[in-house]
């Protein structure tokens, strides 16, 4: 018995593919389950994000808050969070695709008859799930502390759709890092480099417009506000919204920015991967 | 009819950068099929460089390269299907068990889930790996490690298997255990390539050596240095590694040479031999 030789039909290259990238997406999400890190990276960051801004800020942000939160910070700042951490679930892409370099797991993919990108496809297909878990227990516990979508059931899956839509899109970004930067220190310097200004020049955490006035025109722009604002009109309605922006022009234009940063760096994050050889 | 598993010929390969290295430099290589073959040289010499142009990882910058009768160039997907690699770093998952590794691999080759386990089980118990099976991967040994990466590039039943210094970094006593394992896997007509900085190892494993220096070839044909009865690997053994046709008979009286930089001994292409 030999290994399967090439199959000629697109068929078989089809199901071959699904197969490969299943087979990544496994092993990538077993590292999650399997690795003290990154479960605590997933699960309990978030939550201390929730916890500390909603019980140290919130106070004080009380005053900035429009109406349609109806009063509770953390119906503001859920949204919020979890564009943000769309953003740093980004980090394990990274971070996960420079250690397999720099061990030769790459090397070993590469010499395999496997779907070549299956290691890529797999990668940002497994942080998807991972996002998606993460999301869920953000949305359990917010709700735990009060959080209620002021727009109902369809509301909230529409943001989860764009916030898991926005974060896809991000790990392409991450992976062109990862491979990139290569190593895994590194990795992570450049990653909070990348993440943190974004976040924090966004409206995430502070409506945009209680911003310096330098800084608001890159900040009320910027995607991650753009995916922000999206993500909390569909779940708190219109008034959540800086004046003049509807949640729909918000969300078509959040979905724009994600076709347009999967378009961009889905062919660098490949050509990238090819170039990886040592 | 060319028996031939491995054909380079004037393979050049420069790496960029401030100073630009060739690591391959117009180099010719022949290898027959079956038996084990030792390329010997130190670090720098263009070893790794050669078994990853090989095993396809690398593309030259010049020349043809085949193997298992395919040019690698052309064909790079069929020759994985043909190709072990067990590359400097064993490269197996620590979060994994060895038996999910191994599985994993062989559902990269394409076989479905239960054969890619029963393969795995077999592999497994040819590498004498069966009772840590089930144990995570960051709880084994270094040279577990290695016996599991040596697992792994068997899975799919290779022509050719290309072993990139394989007991580098490894305690004398694993080392001994990885050659008897890599002396056994020359049955059933695999032919192994390996690299080593190790005079002694190409000695312990190798039918043939030949030594590789500056990535270069700077003459008309190449040597296969054969394996007269220096070394301590036992004449039984090597009697199990029938010598293929056209290969030169070395002298039972010269010793293999060192690798000597005065000298500049260079892997060249076999000439064919007349009986």
């Amino acid at each position: 018995m030999t290994a399967t030789a090439t199959t000629p039909t697109i068929h078989g290259w089809l199901a071959r593919s699904v197969s490969d990238i299943a087979v990544i997406t496994r092993r990538n999400l077993l590292f999650t389950v399997r690795l003290p890190q990154v479960l605590v990276l997933s699960s309990v960051m978030p939550v201390i994000f929730i916890l500390m801004f909603t019980y140290v800020f919130g106070g004080a942000i009380q005053n900035a808050l429009p109406p349609a939160a109806a009063g509770r910070y953390v119906n503001w700042l859920l949204p919020g969070l979890l564009a943000q951490f769309a953003l740093f679930g980004g980090a394990t892409t990274a971070s996960g695709l420079a250690e397999d370099l720099a061990k030769g797991a790459i090397d070993r993919f590469r010499s395999l008859p496997m779907a070549g990108a299956a290691v890529l496809a797999g990668r940002t297909l497994s942080d998807l799930v991972r996002l998606a878990l993460t999301l869920t227990l953000m949305l359990a516990v917010g709700y735990g502390i009060g959080f209620r979508p002021q727009t109902g059931l369809p509301g909230l899956l529409g943001a989860a759709a764009v916030g898991l839509l926005f974060g896809y899109a991000w790990s392409w970004v991450m992976a062109l890092l990862g491979l990139l930067v290569r190593t895994a220190e590194a990795v992570q310097a450049a990653t909070y480099l990348v993440v943190f200004p974004l976040a924090f020049t966004s409206s995430v955490f502070v409506p945009t417009q209680t911003m310096p006035a330098w800084l608001q025109p890159f900040a009320t722009n910027q995607p991650v506000t753009v995916a922000t604002n999206a993500l909390r009109g569909l779940v708190l309605g219109p008034g959540a919204l800086p004046p003049g922006r509807t949640v729909a022009s918000q969300v078509v234009l959040a979905l724009l920015w994600a076709v347009a940063i999967t378009a961009v760096f889905v062919p660098l994050a490949v050509r990238a991967y090819r170039r990886t050889v040592r | 009819m060319d028996s031939a598993i491995i054909e380079a010929e004037d393979l050049v390969k420069v790496f960029g950068g401030k100073v630009p290295v060739r690591a391959l430099d117009g180099l010719d290589l022949t290898v027959e099929r079956g038996g084990v073959y030792a390329l010997l040289g130190p670090n720098g010499a263009g070893k790794t460089t050669l078994i990853r142009v090989l095993a396809t990882l690398l593309e030259p910058d010049r020349g043809r390269v085949h193997v298992a009768g395919i040019d690698v160039r052309r064909h790079p997907a069929e020759v994985r299907a043909r190709i072990g690699l067990a590359g400097q770093y064993a490269a197996v998952d620590d979060h994994l068990t060895g038996r999910e590794n191994v599985e994993m691999v062989g559902r990269l080759y394409g076989l479905p889930r239960r054969q890619a386990r029963r393969r795995a089980i077999e592999v497994l118990e040819r590498i004498g790996l069966t009772q840590v099976a089930d144990r995570q991967v960051r709880t084994y040994s270094g040279g577990m490690r290695r016996r599991l990466d040596l697992a792994a590039s068997l899975v799919g039943r290779p022509q050719v298997l290309f072993l990139d210094e394989p007991t580098a970094g490894l305690d004398p006593a694993s080392r001994r255990e990885l050659w008897a394992l890599v002396g056994d896997l020359v049955e059933g007509g695999t032919t192994v390539l390996l690299t080593t900085q190790y005079l002694e190892e190409a000695d312990q494993l190798a039918d043939r050596i030949a030594v590789i220096h500056n990535g270069q070839d700077r003459g008309p044909g190449a040597t296969w240095l054969g394996h007269p009865g220096g070394g301590a690997a036992p004449a039984a053994r090597r009697r199990r590694h029938p010598r293929g046709r056209g290969l030169a008979q070395a002298d039972p009286g010269r010793r293999v040479p060192r690798p000597d930089r005065t000298a500049r001994h260079h892997a060249q292409r076999q000439r064919p031999q007349h009986p």
